[in-house]
């Protein structure tokens, strides 16, 4: 089994994923914890460079914070949150485009997977079909 | 190793190995020694749930988030007994004549295609679905595209019994799409060809492969492997190979065949791929219903193809371009979205191609020629209009900068959408449809294999699956990879010795 990513970076990657959905934060501890584990999970089956990766990029976005606004990634507001990471996924370097696209892909993962979110959104589908709705 | 032998070894068990299997079912029932090596496993009909995670875990190479090495497109393909037929939604559509004349391969007429694939349309049921199956999501395209201008034709699909759960690409709950895992494998077995699951082919070897047996995973779907875990090594008289076009590259490059064989791995070719979604002002039935039922086959004259789709939560999401407050009115929307998938008809290039990794891992090198690009963004356009044509709101764009384009908008789509807002690595692109890496052709010059499959100079080696095709396809290819399939069949039980035309079941002749 890997080490978990996220526990060193829970704080900044849970504004993060505030940011990439903000619903997320109407979360519950139970939700997050949730959430987290469905990352996690997808994490672990990825080679160790990609875990690495993910890691450094969610680091460098909480140091660009400081840089840029004085203060911690999750200490930001919600609009500042976003056009840092908006700028990130407009980069000139393909790998930061290609590495926001990947963090977000992961909190989409963990956010919508959720039975309780596919429920919120009105997401139907049963495997009786029509049957279903009738 | 164990040691173990037999007269034909498949390996992969999807649209091309399922056929050869099928076909060489006779030969097996008369004693001869078929075996069919499929890394992924083997499940029970109710282990089928509909779940997205879940399912995506179990059916597909890295649970559907395979990425290409530059990162900017993720490829579906399918991991299982049955390959990718599990997940794909059974569209079933004959090869363009054009394109199979333009492709060029000597000895391969496109009447060859169109028979045999006429062949697999009766034995999996192919048939319009009748208007009671037809969803609103389906509908409007249909309306929205008479609107804006472009003729939206039904796709025949290959169900049986199907209930109109929408969950075709998580495999179907219902046992009604009628892939290799319902359909030709089972007959296949029937006749006495083996089957073996989670059995990877690590190499090939001079008339024999290695294949390595794992044990089911601890809460893993599926049954255990008919064969003890360990490694085997096969030897077999005939070796095929249906690993599909990202696997049967890389296993015959790191199998050392590269080495008489330039091409291998070359001109992968995959239709790169949007999803979209627009908002309509009420909930419309889309996530009950068979999925896609209808298209509009712009290849010919703009590159591309625009077809009715359904996708799940974390699916949809992913496949939209951005996030935050925009991306979240979408997902919100969800009762309310009509979906269509763009693909853009790619053009092979030697660049874009297969390779292996140090650890003989496959990697995929793609990258977006600026035609490609603009078909993406045609098609996108053409969509918008769809959309706006049939009542939306609004609707996200992905080559648009912002992506949500409203509705007071819907006469400047052509100046929004544009290609300089295509943006490699933040746009998200997707593809299914893999095709190339072992092109048939005249001779180890221009390809890899001859057009009945023949690996050029390996006579014991055969290949039958999409990675055969030399250039992209241009529509739906289960059913070409299929009717090519059954010509590297036909051609291998006429060496063997067989009547052409014996019968294999389900009518077929
Ligand atoms: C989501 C989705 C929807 C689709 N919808 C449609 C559609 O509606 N209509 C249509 O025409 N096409 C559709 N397609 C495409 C179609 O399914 C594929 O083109 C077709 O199945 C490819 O056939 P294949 O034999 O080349 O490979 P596959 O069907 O992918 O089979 C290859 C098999 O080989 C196995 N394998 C690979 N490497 C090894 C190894 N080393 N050892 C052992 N086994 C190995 C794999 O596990 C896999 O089971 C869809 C595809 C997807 C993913
Ligand atoms: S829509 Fe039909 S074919 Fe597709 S998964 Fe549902 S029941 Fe099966």
């Amino acid at each position: 089994m890997s080490d978990p990513v996220l526990p060193p970076l829970r704080a900044v990657f849970r504004a993060i994923a505030r940011t990439v959905v903000p619903e997320a934060a109407a979360l519950d501890g139970a939700a997050w914890d949730e959430l987290e584990r469905i990352v996690e999970r997808a994490l672990a089956a990825r080679p160790p460079k990609l875990r690495r990766q993910l890691g450094l990029l969610i680091r460098m976005i909480d140091v660009l914070a400081v840089l840029r606004h004085g203060r911690r990634f999750a200490a930001l507001d919600d609009g500042r949150r976003a056009r840092l990471l908006g700028a990130l996924q407009d980069s000139r370097l393909l790998l930061l485009r290609r590495g926001i696209w990947g963090l977000r892909t992961l909190v989409f993962m963990g956010y919508y997977a959720r039975p309780a979110a596919a429920e919120a959104i009105g997401y139907r589908a049963d495997p009786a079909g029509w049957e279903a709705r009738r | 190793m164990i040691e173990k032998s037999y007269d034909v070894v498949i390996i992969g068990s999807g649209a091309g190995g399922g056929t050869v299997a099928q076909a060489l079912g006779p030969l097996a029932r008369d004693g001869l020694r078929v075996l069919v090596v499929e890394q992924g496993p083997r499940l029970q009909d109710h282990e089928f749930t509909g779940r997205e995670l879940d399912m995506a875990d179990s059916l597909y190479e890295d649970g559907g988030g395979f990425l290409t090495a530059d990162g900017t497109m993720t490829l579906a393909f399918g991991r299982v007994y049955g390959g990718s037929t599990v997940v794909y939604t059974g569209t079933s559509l004959i090869a363009p004549e054009r394109v199979i004349r333009r492709w060029g391969v000597p000895g391969l007429s496109y009447e060859d295609i169109e028979r045999r694939s006429r062949k697999y349309m009766a034995e999996n049921n192919v048939h319009l679905l009748g208007p009671e199956g037809i969803n609103e999501n389906n509908r409007l395209f249909v309306e929205g595209a008479r609107r804006a201008g472009y003729p939206a034709e039904q796709f025949p699909v290959n169900v049986k019994g199907c209930k109109g759960s929408s969950l075709c690409n998580l495999g179907c709950p219902n046992g009604a799409k009628q892939g290799t895992n319902r359909v030709q494998l089972p007959n296949a077995e029937r006749m006495g060809v083996e089957v073996v699951t989670r059995a990877e082919a690590l190499r090939i070897e001079e008339r024999a492969v290695v294949v390595r047996v794992t044990e089911r995973p601890p809460g893993g779907k599926g049954l255990p492997s008919e064969w003890a875990p360990g490694e085997y090594r096969i030897r077999a008289g005939t070796v095929v190979v249906s690993a599909g076009a990202v696997g049967s590259p890389a296993l015959l490059l790191r199998s050392g065949v590269g080495r008489m064989l330039p091409r291998l791995g070359q001109g992968f070719t995959c239709h790169p791929a949007h999803i979209l979604v627009a908002e309509h002002p009420r909930e419309i039935t889309n996530d009950v219903g068979h999925p896609k039922s209808y298209y509009v086959d712009r290849a010919e004259e703009e590159g591309y193809v625009l077809e009715t789709c359904m996708y799940f939560p974390f699916t949809t999401a992913k496949n939209m371009t951005g996030f935050g407050a925009e991306h979240s009115r979408f997902m919100r929307a969800f009762p309310r979205l009509q979906m269509i998938l763009v693909l853009a008809v790619d053009e092979a290039v030697p660049e874009n191609r297969v390779t292996v990794d140090r650890a003989g891992r496959p990697v995929v090198h793609y990258t977006f020629t600026a035609e490609t690009i603009e078909r993406l963004v045609r098609g996108t356009r053409a969509s918008a209009k769809i959309f706006f044509g049939a009542g939306a709101v609004r609707v996200h764009a992905p080559s648009a900068d912002p992506t949500t384009i409203e509705a007071a908008d819907a006469g400047r789509v052509d100046a929004l959408i544009s290609s300089r807002h295509f943006k490699p690595g933040k746009v998200s692109v997707s593809a299914a449809h893999l095709m190339g890496g072992c092109a048939m052709g005249r001779d180890a010059r221009d390809s890899v294999t001859d057009a009945w499959g023949r690996v050029h100079g390996v006579p014991w080696l055969r290949v039958a699956d999409a990675s055969l095709f030399p250039n992209a396809l241009a529509i739906n290819p289960y059913l070409t990879i299929m009717a090519l399939a059954d010509r590297v069949a036909e051609g291998l039980r006429a060496e063997l010795g067989a009547p052409a035309a014996e019968a294999a079941p389900g009518g077929v002749s």
